[in-house]
């Protein structure tokens, strides 16, 4: 079909850029890995991960990045299959006009919410809580979580619907006996996106906690740790393969999930 | 598959009763998500605007001005620069990964890459790992005593090397081949999925025709992902403009005021320096621009469909 030297400059290409893409994790790994002070014999150093999870309080961070992460995650994927069941099954007045007002979610990036949330939740005293990391991460999840919710409803063959209701089946029960467990990998894709998001967000865990170090959560603390420990590059490394790695293990087991969720949930509407 | 069950009469069962009629009890179900959709982000756009209105320092009482805060972003040399910059990051985010996407994509296509999953896997990995991460690796590749000089100095271009991060000139690049780094694998996999709906057939004709790599590239590969290059623009030009995390860790906006882009410019005006005003019109006017490049990307993909 091809040439051989055609397909051989393609393989070329792609190792390198495959190379391209791994370089600097893999340079982060391997920094991670070095003894943390000259003078260190040996080959590889496991160490530098223990005294960043200790003196770095990376412990705490990863706990904080959890507990964040399950709530926003199982609260936004009830509330997102819940919307999405009515507006992907049930005809009612306004759906539309309320979808599109989610939708807005998807397009209005955070920047443009995140100073005025920070002076309303202020004024409630809940900056420097956990509610303040939570309750606006919910909010935006959910924009994408009931635009992926409603596609997935829409997607089941109405007469599987139809014939649970013959059989006397309730809203509620049609929607948990049938149409979630069917719906398990949309379900798992969503709960994968979100979680990476949550996981991976910076700019409103920055501004949410003005004084509270204690509720930091990994991104943050790594951020926080960088100015600390400038000498320290092994240390600062192994910081960052510790807040990196959660996600990129779901990743390497579950990438059908990501791709697949990052590419449809992107062709709006 | 099922299609051989016959099909029940559906026009007569929708008249008789479900699903079909307006249900208020769809209202129970969507009632929670619309609740704290509403209270943690309309409330806040809204308030956002109610903001822009204002000069506040975030204590004290604030004095309405009017659009005054929208005129000074626009004509305010400090803070048109942060928007300069923005625009030469989409340079960086979308064309340059856009364009590399596109070709590697139709190189794999053509060549029947094997382990086509694998690379796809690998070429992806960028977009899952924490910005932050991201920006400490390579704050660590651009560092005086870092990689990029070391290789530099092995080649014999010891003169060129130099704390990247830390020159005027070089920053905003820095960050913009971190973009690059970051959106290449997300075009590529994208235009993968555009090109695996050509028909084989397509390029074989074209071969046979006598159509060489570059012509049926243009004839056919880039036709095919039409779409997809809309996807791959919008999500990468809104990248581009958010950027906040990389320039945050990587830069802090300097040295001077040299990589400062519109989210660094928000954070800093309406946090730091007590101007919650002018912080919040920045971010308005992005997300006004962002909607914008939005609406026209998708305008543009849609008119060419026609």
């Amino acid at each position: 079909m091809t040439s051989r030297l055609e397909r051989i400059t393609t393989y070329a290409l792609l190792i390198a850029a495959s190379a391209f893409a791994l370089y600097p994790m893999g340079l982060i790994l391997f920094s991670a890995l070095q003894p943390d002070s000259v003078g260190g014999t040996g080959a590889f150093h496991f160490d530098n991960f223990e005294t960043a999870w200790r003196v770095g309080h990376f412990g705490r961070y990863m706990a904080n990045s959890i507990l964040v992460a399950v709530v926003v995650v199982v609260v936004s994927a009830t509330l997102s299959s819940l919307a999405g069941y009515a507006f992907g099954t049930m005809k009612f007045r306004g759906s539309s006009a309320l979808f599109y007002l989610l939708l807005l979610g998807l397009m209005v990036p955070s920047e443009a919410i995140v100073i005025p949330l920070y002076y309303d939740l202020r004024g409630l005293g809940l900056t420097d809580t956990y509610a303040a990391l939570i309750l606006p991460q919910i909010a935006q999840s959910l924009a994408f979580g009931v635009f992926w919710m409603r596609q997935y409803f829409r997607s089941v063959p109405p007469e599987i619907v139809e014939a649970a209701r013959m059989d006397g089946a309730g809203h509620g029960r049609v929607l948990w006996s049938i149409l979630l467990p069917m719906g398990r990998p949309a379900i798992i894709t969503m709960v994968l996106l979100v979680l990476m998001w949550t996981w991976n967000e910076f700019l409103l865990p920055l501004v949410m906690l003005p004084t509270n170090e204690g509720l930091r959560t990994a991104p943050l603390g790594l951020s926080f740790f960088k100015g600390q420990y400038t000498e320290g590059t092994s240390l600062l490394a192994a910081g960052a393969v510790l807040v990196a790695l959660p996600i990129v293990v779901f990743y390497i087991f579950a990438q059908r999930h990501f791709i697949r969720g990052m590419l449809e949930g992107s062709v709006k509407g | 598959m099922a299609d051989t069950v016959p099909q029940p009469p559906r026009a007569g069962r929708r008249q008789a009763g479900p699903p079909g009629e307006p249900r208020r009890i769809a209202y129970l179900y969507i009632a929670p998500a619309l609740l704290v959709f509403g209270l943690f982000f309309l409330t806040p756009l809204l308030h956002a605007v109610w903001l822009s209105l204002y000069e506040w320092d975030g204590l004290s009482v604030g004095t309405w001005v009017g659009l005054d805060n929208y005129r000074l972003v626009l004509t305010d040399e400090a803070l048109r620069e942060p928007f300069v910059h923005a625009l030469t990051l989409i340079v960086f985010f979308s064309i340059i990964p856009c364009a590399l996407g596109l070709a590697l994509a139709s190189m794999i296509t053509r060549s029947a890459v094997r382990g086509v999953n694998f690379f796809r896997t690998v070429l992806f990995l960028p977009q899952v790992v924490a910005l932050v991460v991201v920006a400490v690796a390579w704050r660590q590749i651009f560092a005086p005593d870092g990689p990029l000089n070391d290789f530099l100095r092995t080649v014999g271009l010891g003169d060129v090397a130099r704390g990247w991060l830390g020159d005027e000139r070089y920053a905003l690049i820095c960050i913009g081949i971190v973009g690059i780094w970051v959106c290449t694998g997300l075009c590529v996999v994208l235009f993968l999925a555009g090109l695996s709906k050509v028909p084989r057939e397509l390029y074989e004709a074209a071969r046979l025709d006598g159509a060489g790599p570059i012509r049926e590239f243009i004839t056919i590969s880039v036709p095919a992902v039409r779409g997809e290059l809309a996807v791959a623009l919008t999500l990468t030009l809104v990248a581009a403009m958010r950027t906040f995390d990389l320039v945050y860790v990587m830069t802090s906006g300097g040295p001077g005021t040299s990589s400062r882009v519109p989210a660094y410019e928000v954070w800093d005006r309406a946090i730091n320096k007590g101007q919650v005003g002018v912080g919040v019109t920045v971010a308005l006017i992005l997300t006004a621009f962002i909607l914008l490049c939005t609406v026209l990307i998708n305008r543009l993909s849609e008119s060419a469909d026609s």
